[in-house]
């Protein structure tokens, strides 16, 4: 309903263009502060409603099934892929110094700490994110969150508690089954078709690997499933502008995960390096 | 006007309740309202007696259904404020604004079902949320008898995707009514409907103010209903209420913009 783009049209065309692109870049600096500040405060008001009674286990194993079951194929599709050309790809390289014994390991770490929980991340956040930011967007524009809380309802308290927590215990869940198929992938492409000792691959597994990669990792995806959960409700609760506005929510939705996701990555990445290492 | 002022003034009593004039339900204080440029309620006073029946006419984008969300606190008032016996419903957060929401019904302009539930779901929701002492079976009949006062007898599993516009808004309405609410706020609730529903969705209104005490605000284009229901009717122009009288003196007034839409109804003469 704003009318930004009316603005400046007084200025004269040469000065415009050079004050344009920093005004762009102000405007998304302090776009992106507000909505920081805003998915806090989403996530505060949640925090706060989730001990508030009535508790809904309900709708949290219906937002569980919801989100895990629908997700299901393509995190094993995904996983089973990346870890069939991953494999492939190391195995040629590392015949290069003669190390192919160490292939196995290393794609297993690498599917513990960071491809699982990643690409897990994406995918959900392509299926699941964007499906609840259509949801609570059509919900929003419909006026059924109004109806809602004109019944004495919390939406977030009933819409959105329910969906982040979920995400926040499913992820890992995803994450686990996707390092699982990962590893399956890795090892039929090492011992069948790089001819890669099949004891080899399993002892330095069983070597080099720690329980705290994978533990660090499945840390990280739940972290990844609070923001992808907060992130797509923020988005779906405050569209607006009919269904075009509700395009736009699922659209942002994922774009705004998926760039998360990778920034949160580093960070948590740092986090775990500095307690473990 | 002065006691107003002094009313506005005082320091509010220890419960957190501010005093109303008795007899008065909803007092909406100076309440402007703007969506970006757009300043859609420009000072808005108004006040609903406990037991009456208020309708609100205006054009369409005149910010009818704008000014009823702030009675229920679902929209804020950049500036004024909303009483609702006593509580500053516009303040209130959580649940405590939850909680006082309780005192409300409201029939929304498209119906707002919620898609993903039936028919029986959606007018079992407000019961399944607030009376958890209820057993299935109570619900049902409570439902059942609901659905039955809008003609809609055995539609607890069909879908609101199924309905047709009309069969929606019933639908809305037995949700909206389905607590027995002291208040009920109803936004176009007859717009769309078969003369003969909304000759009953009227007295529906009426028999609920002489039997329960029922303080009712509706926003309406029809302006026959209008003078049946209304104990008082507000005309909303241009972000301000212009004219806020009994039917009876209403059809008499001067203000030019209302006479042309009266002029809709009665003819112009
Ligand atoms: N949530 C909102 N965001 C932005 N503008 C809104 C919103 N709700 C209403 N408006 C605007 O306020 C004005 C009044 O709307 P409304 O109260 O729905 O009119 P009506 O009197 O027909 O019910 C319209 O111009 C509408 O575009
Ligand atoms: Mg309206």
């Amino acid at each position: 309903m704003t009318t930004e783009s009316a603005e400046n049209t007084a200025t004269t065309p040469v000065l415009h263009w050079v004050r344009l692109p920093f005004e762009r870049i102000g405007q998304g600096v302090i776009d992106l502060f507000v909505e920081v500040g805003h998915l806090t405060l989403l996530a505060a008001g949640g925090m706060a409603w989730s001990f508030r009674r009535p508790f809904r286990p309900t709708l949290l194993l219906q937002q569980c099934e919801y989100i895990g079951v629908g997700s299901l194929p393509i995190v094993l599709l995904t996983g089973l892929f990346a870890g069939l050309v991953f494999a492939l790809q190391s195995s040629i390289a590392f015949a290069k110094f003669n190390a192919e014994s160490l292939v196995g390991a290393t794609v297993v770490i690498s599917l513990a700490r960071e491809l699982g929980p990643v690409l897990t991340g994406l995918m959900v956040t392509g299926r699941a994110g964007s499906a609840i930011a259509t949801e609570l967007g059509t919900m929003r524009v419909t006026e059924q969150i109004d109806a809602l809380e004109s019944m004495a309802v919390s939406p977030i308290q009933y819409l959105v508690v329910p969906r982040v927590v979920a995400l926040i215990f499913v992820m890992p869940m995803l994450t686990l089954l996707f390092n699982y198929v990962g590893f399956l992938g890795a090892f039929i492409v090492s011992v069948y078709q790089a001819g890669i000792n099949e004891g080899t691959f399993m002892g330095r597994i069983y070597q080099v690997v720690d329980i705290v990669d994978l533990l660090g990792g499945l840390f990280k995806s739940a972290c990844f499933g609070g923001v992808i959960g907060l992130v797509a409700c923020y988005r779906g609760m405050n569209a607006s502008g009919g269904s075009r506005g509700v395009g736009v929510a699922a659209t942002r939705t994922v774009v705004s995960c998926s760039v998360s996701i990778l920034v949160l990555d580093y960070f948590l990445t740092t986090l775990l390096l500095m307690v473990f290492e | 006007m002065s006691d107003v002022e002094t009313e506005t003034r005082a320091p509010p009593a220890p419960d957190g309740l501010e005093t109303m004039p008795d007899g008065l339900v909803i007092r909406a204080q100076g309440i402007h309202k703007r969506f970006g440029d757009n300043h859609v309620l420009r000072g808005i006073s108004i006040d609903f007696p406990k037991g009456t029946t208020t309708v609100i006419l205006g054009g369409s984008g005149s910010g009818k259904s704008v000014l009823m969300k702030h009675l229920i606190g679902l929209l804020k008032p950049d500036e004024g404020r909303v009483l609702v016996e006593g509580i500053n419903i516009s303040q209130l957060s959580g649940t405590a604004l939850t909680k006082a929401r309780m005192k409300f019904g409201m029939v929304f302009q498209w119906a707002a079902l919620f898609d993903s539930m039936s028919v029986g779901d959606n007018v079992a929701f407000p019961l399944r949320e607030h009376h958890r002492e209820l057993s299935e079976k109570e619900i049902a009949e409570r439902v059942a008898e609901k659905l039955a006062l809008f003609g809609l007898e055995g539609t607890e599993a069909k879908f609101p995707a199924d309905l047709s516009g009309g069969m929606r808004k019933r639908v809305g309405l037995a949700r909206a009514i389905v607590l027995e609410p002291e208040i009920v706020l109803y936004d176009e609730p007859t717009t769309g409907l078969d003369p003969i529903t909304t000759e009953y969705v009227d007295e529906m209104i009426l028999r609920a103010k002489e039997k329960l005490q029922v303080t009712s605000v509706v926003i309406s284009h029809d302006i026959g209903s209008a003078f049946n229901i209304a104990d008082s009717i507000a005309f909303l122009y241009e972000g301000k209420i212009v004219e806020h009288k009994p039917p009876s003196e209403l059809r008499h007034s001067e203000h030019p913009e209302l006479k042309k839409f009266l002029s809709t109804w009665f003819g112009r003469n």
